[in-house]
């Protein structure tokens, strides 16, 4: 008897034993994580804010070893690029997500189409530039702004098409039937009464997917290229922010390298921007509200 | 009554516009009142127009946009198919496995663009490498972190923390490879690798393990230490795919019905215990399939990995060696390609990875859908 009593304490001690040790490799791993992330966090916004100042936005590269210059072409090609992007990825992704969530609701192609949507997020981005560099660069026979910019925009559609079509799940029935009750053709229903109700989601999605792709390299290594002056024609290689960072960190130029730290810092901010604004759009409950 | 009022717009509209037609049965029309007797309201939104034909090429457009991805991924494949068309012809299969000797060195030779000899084998070695290496650190510190976030939390913490992940995971890769390039590789340079290169290369640890050739200096940790590498590519990796394994597994965990805790837990189990039984075994399948997906980011990842892997086409058991990743490869050589048939072998191994990422998204993207949305997992 005692015997007994004494095996089910020590088995309660180490049952015990083990709850607190798994406690605490949890908060070790939590730690673990989150510190080394916070702290790459806190360094890039050091270093670049560091690195940043007025010239970054104002001129262009100088020289090799001279010292100064900026990125202002990088901006402004980056601009160029992701204003193409935008308006091919943006109406064909928010498209996919009206048809996914106001009419093709539970059918198998919706179904497929969201699969496909998922998988195509999935792809590298690396598979986008040679696909770009394929379906534009090699019929131009050059590298240009615009198959930077065809790269980038079908990386936003599933982004935009996902976030979309929550977004539009999220408004309530009654506001769709409201406007149908009134006579509203289906059509005009879903474009000024439904996508209106929720386009501050359907904005910061289309922000958020905007955001995501400004900071993407690999698609416009060989479809935009990269230009030392500035450019704004769409039929010439262009510059691009994320590019430039890229060449700029295997620089032996301590300018170079700055202007790097300090272009990363201007990514961060739009990543930032775009995330804190989907959190208060989402968390808020803006669409609920709206009922 | 109401049956009729719901069909008036179409066929009101119909004669509005048109000239009253023949066709129409008598009977229905007789039911219908003249547009004299309709209201106000009535007769302003038929004045729009007839909104069936503008339905259907809504309807028809957004469905066209709809149709717009399939098309877009169809089209990617094809092409791809058609640019590496030359070097599929000129290698075949072995493309991926085999590889010259050179004729003075006895030297394995792989991808020599100058010479024109291009065999993948090191590239596809390179990304399973890092890949692994990636998973290895990742997945234990994600599932206790994605623990801690579930379970023990207060609440309070749990916002913030997963705001940080969430905006970790949305960073661009070339701020990470920026951050590697400066911060990462000095440290492993300096402080990390020699505590490894310590313990591989100990004596005591050469005698016990040395049957497995992965200790001493021709093992895991053996050569120069130049901190780029392998080692560093793997840990990049780790840093940027931990945000997206920590996220999907809270997710699933989340989704684990709070019935089935206070079950486990009115039995009479420690916390560790209803975490073991009820929640980890409950949402096993999705973690299973988060870390697919971490895997599927982690084969694809190209700008960090490019940027402190090295870029040497060469395979050697030592982590601490330089060498290339499939996407790496293509982003460190593919602007600089001269010859065609270079082109050609690298979107080869392009094509190759989209179809490998596909596999793994879309295993990961199942098994994840079938916990969280679909049937609620099995409980055995």
């Amino acid at each position: 008897m005692k015997a007994g009593m004494q095996k089910n304490k020590v088995r309660s001690a180490v049952r015990a034993t083990t709850d607190h040790l798994v406690t605490g490799l949890a908060i070790l791993a939590t730690v673990l994580v989150v510190a080394p992330l916070i702290a790459i966090f806190v360094y890039l916004l050091y270093k670049g804010a560091s690195s940043l100042n007025l010239a970054f936005f104002t001129q262009g590269p100088k020289p090799e070893g001279v010292a100064g210059g900026g990125m202002a072409n990088a901006i402004v090609g980056s601009g160029v690029v992701l204003a193409i992007a935008s308006i091919l990825g943006i109406p064909i992704g928010i498209g996919g997500g009206i048809y996914l969530a106001e009419f093709g609701r539970g059918s198998h192609l919706a179904n497929a189409v969201r699969f496909t949507a998922d998988v195509l997020n999935g792809v590298p981005s690396i598979v986008m530039g040679i696909a770009a560099f394929a379906l534009v660069v090699v019929p131009m026979h050059h590298a240009s702004a615009f198959a930077g910019g065809v790269a980038l925009g079908i990386m936003m559609i599933p982004t935009v098409t996902r976030t979309t079509e929550e977004m539009l799940l999220m408004v309530p029935h009654s506001v769709r039937e409201a406007a149908l009750g009134l006579g509203v053709p289906n059509w005009r229903s879903v474009l000024s009464i439904t996508l209106r109700t929720a386009s501050p989601g359907v904005i910061t999605g289309c922000m958020l997917a905007f955001a995501r792709v400004a900071g993407e390299t690999a698609p416009l290594i060989f479809t935009a290229l990269g230009n030392q002056y500035f450019s704004v024609s769409l039929n010439q290689p262009i510059s691009a922010l994320p590019l430039q960072i890229f060449i700029y960190s295997a620089s032996s130029y301590d300018d170079q390298r700055r202007l790097a730290w300090a272009g990363s810092l201007v990514l961060i901010i739009l990543i930032v921007l775009a995330v804190s604004l989907v959190r208060y759009v989402a968390g808020r409950g803006i669409l609920k509200g709206a009922s | 009554m109401s049956e009729i009022r719901i069909r008036k717009p179409e066929t009101i509209s119909e004669a509005h516009s048109e000239p009253v037609s023949t066709t129409d049965s008598s009977s229905v029309r007789q039911s219908i009142p003249s547009p004299a007797d309709i209201s106000n309201v009535r007769r302003f939104l038929l004045s729009r127009g007839n909104s069936a034909i503008a339905d259907r090429a809504f309807g028809g457009l957004m469905l066209a946009c709809a149709i717009c991805i399939f098309v877009i991924v169809a089209l990617i494949f094809f092409e791809l198919i058609l640019q590496s068309q030359m070097s599929w012809h000129k290698f075949g299969l072995p493309f991926f496995f085999k590889y010259n000797v050179d004729p003075n060195t006895g030297a394995p030779l792989f991808w020599d663009p100058v010479n024109g000899t291009f065999y993948a084998l090191p590239f596809i070695y390179g990304t399973l490498v890092t890949s692994l290496i990636a998973l290895a650190i990742a997945v234990p510190l994600a599932i206790g972190m994605a623990i801690f976030l579930t379970e023990m939390s207060p609440r309070f913490l749990r916002s913030p923390l997963a705001f940080i992940t969430e905006l970790l995971a949305a960073i661009p890769s070339v701020v990470y490879g920026l951050w590697a390039i400066f911060v990462l590789v000095p440290l492993l340079r300096e402080h990390i690798n020699p505590i490894f290169i310590g313990i591989f290369s100990a004596p005591w640890v050469v005698k016990v393990f040395g049957w497995t050739h992965l200790v001493g200096d021709d093992g895991l940790f053996g050569g120069v230490n130049l901190g780029l590498g392998f080692f560093a590519a793997g840990v990049v990796l780790a840093i940027m795919i931990l945000p997206i394994i920590a996220s999907l597994t809270r997710e699933v965990m989340t989704s684990v019905p709070n019935s089935q805790r206070e079950a486990v837990l009115a039995l009479g189990a420690t916390r560790w215990e209803m975490i073991r039984i009820a929640v980890l075994r409950n949402a096993r399948i999705g973690i299973v399939g988060s870390i697919i997906l971490g895997l599927g980011r982690a084969l694809g990842e190209t700008m960090a990995v490019a940027m402190v892997i090295g870029g040497t086409p060469q395979i050697q058991e030592s982590l601490l060696a330089t060498g290339n990743s499939m996407a790496s490869v293509i982003a460190n050589e593919f602007a600089e390609a001269t010859t065609d048939i270079h082109h050609s072998a690298l979107i080869e191994i392009g094509l190759a990875l989209f179809l490998v990422t596909i596999l793994v998204n879309s295993l990961a993207r199942l098994l994840v859908w079938a916990v969280t949305r679909g049937a609620p997992a099995r409980v055995n």
